[in-house]
């Protein structure tokens, strides 16, 4: 049951992945990059991670994917770019998808892939997501709140670029506003 | 325990149907009718330049989007938080310490709002 479930999200992704790439408009390949994000989301509730497909959602198809509308919004493609959308590099990509094909059917099946869970047995492993708050919120207490300065210090930055923008468009587009 | 996700799973799929249905029904009981201006983007009667999917982006969209991502982390981290946050003896300290990050993060909320950067001119 849970491998059929496997197979949908899995097959799911790949088609998804490949209209990514096969995509004209930009804004059509990043709808169907969210599509592929939230399978990759699914598989990892299969893997019994909720907090790393909490991760994959809020991340990836919160955080990035707003960032890649951004810039596909603000670099303005054209028309032009839409309709060279390979651009030559078919034979290269698919080069190294084979490479990467062959490295990762070697290291899955010489048994490379996988890691010993270290201190942890299956039965602590199961409530993973308490795990990693015991250890952020108690031994990297100090990485976590430097992280709230990080995202401060973007946050500002962005205001001030922006207001900076902003004040030299202000009295050329608006003279009765002041 | 992948089994308590399937109503999200079922909830998704819900929401997936209704949307591609009402699409396809509208696509369905739709008159088709197209002509030149018709199709054409409504410009108070001039005749259209360029594309409409280009250009005149407001840059002031970008402090929404650092808004949004900013917050979004912070709602990360309040899930392993919200896990821990039962047991006895570590509750107050992780409580106090996620109170910490969030004033920390308000006050760049704060600053964004009294720069005006929020006001939509």
């Amino acid at each position: 049951m849970e491998q059929l479930f496997f197979y949908i999200f899995a097959i799911t992704a790949v088609v998804a992945a490949i209209l990514v790439v096969s995509m004209r408009n930009a804004i059509h390949s990043a709808f169907f990059l969210i599509v592929c994000l939230l399978q990759v989301a699914a598989i990892f509730v299969l893997l019994r991670s909720p907090f790393l497909a909490a991760v994959q959602v809020f991340i990836y198809v919160g955080a990035v994917m707003v960032l890649f509308l951004f810039a596909v919004l603000v670099l303005d493609v054209g028309k032009e770019a839409f309709r060279e959308h390979m651009h030559s590099q078919s034979v290269p990509s698919l080069v190294m998808v084979a490479a990467l094909l062959v490295i990762m059917g070697f290291m899955m099946f010489s048994g490379k892939l996988t890691v010993p869970p270290g201190a942890y047995n299956e039965a602590a492993l199961a409530k993973n997501t308490e795990v990693i708050g015991r250890a952020v919120y108690t031994k990297f207490v100090f990485p976590f709140e430097v992280v709230s300065l990080l995202l401060l210090i973007a946050l500002i930055g962005a205001v001030v670029l922006v207001m900076r923008e902003r004040g030299k468009g202000a009295d050329r587009n608006k003279p009765e506003d002041i | 325990m992948p089994f308590t996700y399937l109503p999200v799973l079922v909830m998704i799929g819900l929401a997936t149907a209704m949307a591609i249905g009402a699409l396809f029904m509208s696509f369905i009981f739709r008159p088709r009718n197209p002509y030149r201006e018709k199709l054409s983007p409504w410009e108070c009667g001039m005749e259209p330049v360029g594309e409409a999917n280009r250009g005149h982006f407001r840059v002031h969209f970008f402090i929404i989007a650092i808004l949004f991502i900013v917050f979004d982390v912070e709602t990360l981290f309040l899930f392993p938080w919200a896990t821990i946050l039962t047991e006895k003896g570590l509750s107050m300290f992780v409580f106090v310490e996620m109170i910490i990050f969030i004033a920390v993060l308000a006050l760049g909320l704060i600053y964004a709002w009294v720069k005006g950067a929020l006001e939509w001119v």
